[in-house]
């Protein structure tokens, strides 16, 4: 293990998802719905040098695997990343992010007038296009910033 | 997507779009010798907006067919007073119905709607969305008025919100038409629509300008610009003239131009225009009643 990736220190079981395009971990942070408040102990590194990108973000997560969902969310805004789950300070599997076909229930639709942002029993659904992803329900297209999409808890 | 389930336009393949104008031209024929087509069928109106020509034509089409009506009224003495949500609405009134037509103002409402309910399905509109029986109608009127291929076809008004334009540009993507957008840079196509458009390799012709194209269209399809869009009326009332059409705009047009409107209209096409052989929206509003005929006939045989 290199000098740089000690920066932050191994973590005995958990989550750790290296090779975040530099300046997105903060993002990550919010797919992952980690706040502070639910008592993880999270570890971030940004823009850390990286002989592969120049620079990048890593972000440690004690305690967590992630779900599928968070995981498909995650290849959408740092396609580049890796995600390493961790048991008894080694890393036990080693996951290369692919875009899904569609994300359900974890992006909110930024259309106002769209029917899942009615009072209704339905998830959000988004097909994942080339450059970016569609509601399902009114078509609206999201090619920017899809963080900021996240649906709230 | 549900064959009995009609929910936008892009469901709809160059032959469904003939079957159903096809059985159309039968049931316009004589819409008086079908009254045992459908007998006892009940459709079920789900209107929550306001509509005079989609409601009164639907309620036409079913009692043509030997059918009836179920209708739940104005929202405002509905259960969606008392904040029932409109699945359950559209669970509950299809126990009722053998059929649904339902109005909304929200996108995306009809899809929603077909996720919850077994019988067929009809979108009567979804806000800014799709309003893919009115496109019936409008390719009805299209093809006995000018055919519906080596077509050009002007596009005008309020591309960004009106959902009949959306409806029938995609379905125009299926024969060999010309289509030019014309619109105020703020109301253009949406982007949603442009890519689909795309996709179906259509070619997004925009302007601003009605005359740069008018002398070369067969067909002028012209929307209301929608006042309440505008935040600043000034920016309204500088651009609202320029998207109407009077007997002088039309001198620039070819001699069989035919002028649709899905109506209602408020000022785009001046009253003079309505006894010339340009006018073509009420007959447009007429061929609802045929169109919605074949298109609740098909759904409802295959229901069966």
């Amino acid at each position: 293990m290199s000098d740089h990736q000690l920066r932050v220190s191994k973590i005995p079981r958990g989550t750790v998802i290296d090779h975040i395009r530099a300046g997105q971990a903060l993002n990550v942070l919010a797919i992952l719905g980690i706040d502070g408040e639910s008592g993880e102990t999270v570890s971030v590194g940004m823009n850390i040098p990286s002989d592969r990108m120049g620079h990048k973000d890593i972000v440690k997560v004690e305690d967590r695997e992630l779900s599928q969902d968070e995981v498909d969310v995650l290849s959408l805004i740092a396609p580049e990343a890796t995600i390493n789950i961790i048991r008894e300070y080694e890393v036990a599997e080693k996951q290369y992010l692919e875009r899904p076909k569609r994300v359900v229930g974890i992006l909110s639709c930024p259309n106002h007038n769209c029917i899942t942002n009615e009072n209704e029993p339905v998830e959000t659904k988004f097909d994942v296009l080339d450059d970016g992803v569609r509601c399902e329900y009114c078509g609206t297209i999201v090619r920017d910033d899809l963080a900021a999409h996240i649906a709230a808890e | 997507m549900r064959d009995d389930q009609l929910l936008t336009a892009k469901q709809l393949s160059r032959e469904d779009i003939e079957d159903i104008l096809d059985r159309a031209a039968e049931f316009d024929a004589d819409p008086a010798a079908f009254g045992d087509r459908r007998e006892d069928a009940i459709l079920g109106l789900c209107f929550f907006e306001p509509s005079t020509r989609t409601k009164m034509s639907f309620e036409t089409a079913i009692k043509r067919l030997g059918g009836d009506t179920v209708d739940m009224g104005p929202v405002d003495s509905s259960s969606v007073k008392k904040g029932e949500s409109l699945a359950d609405t559209a669970r509950v009134v299809e126990g009722y119905a053998d059929a649904l037509v339902l109005r909304h103002p929200s996108q995306g409402a009809a899809k929603m709607v077909g996720e919850f309910v077994d019988v067929p399905l009809l979108n009567a509109g979804d806000g800014a969305g799709h309003h893919p029986t009115q496109t019936l109608l409008d390719l009805y009127t299209i093809r006995e008025n000018a055919g519906l291929d080596d077509l050009t076809i002007g596009i005008m008004g309020d591309l960004k919100y009106g959902r009949t334009v959306h409806s029938l540009a995609h379905a125009l993507t299926n024969f060999d038409a010309d289509q030019h957008f014309v619109s105020p840079e703020s109301l253009k196509l949406p982007r949603s629509v442009r890519y689909d458009l795309h996709e179906e390799g259509a070619m997004v012709r925009e302007h601003t300008e009605l005359d740069d194209i008018l002398p070369s269209l067969d067909v002028l399809y012209v929307t209301r610009i929608q006042r309440e869009r505008f935040p600043d009326e000034n920016e309204y009332q500088e651009i609202a003239g320029e998207y109407g059409i009077d007997l002088e705009t039309l001198e620039a047009a070819k001699d069989d131009l035919t002028v649709m409107h899905p109506l209602p209209r408020v000022d785009e096409i001046a009253p003079e225009v309505d006894d010339t052989d340009y006018a073509t929206y009420f007959e447009q509003a007429h061929n609802g009643v045929p169109v919605r005929m074949a298109l609740l006939d098909q759904l409802l045989e295959e229901d069966e």
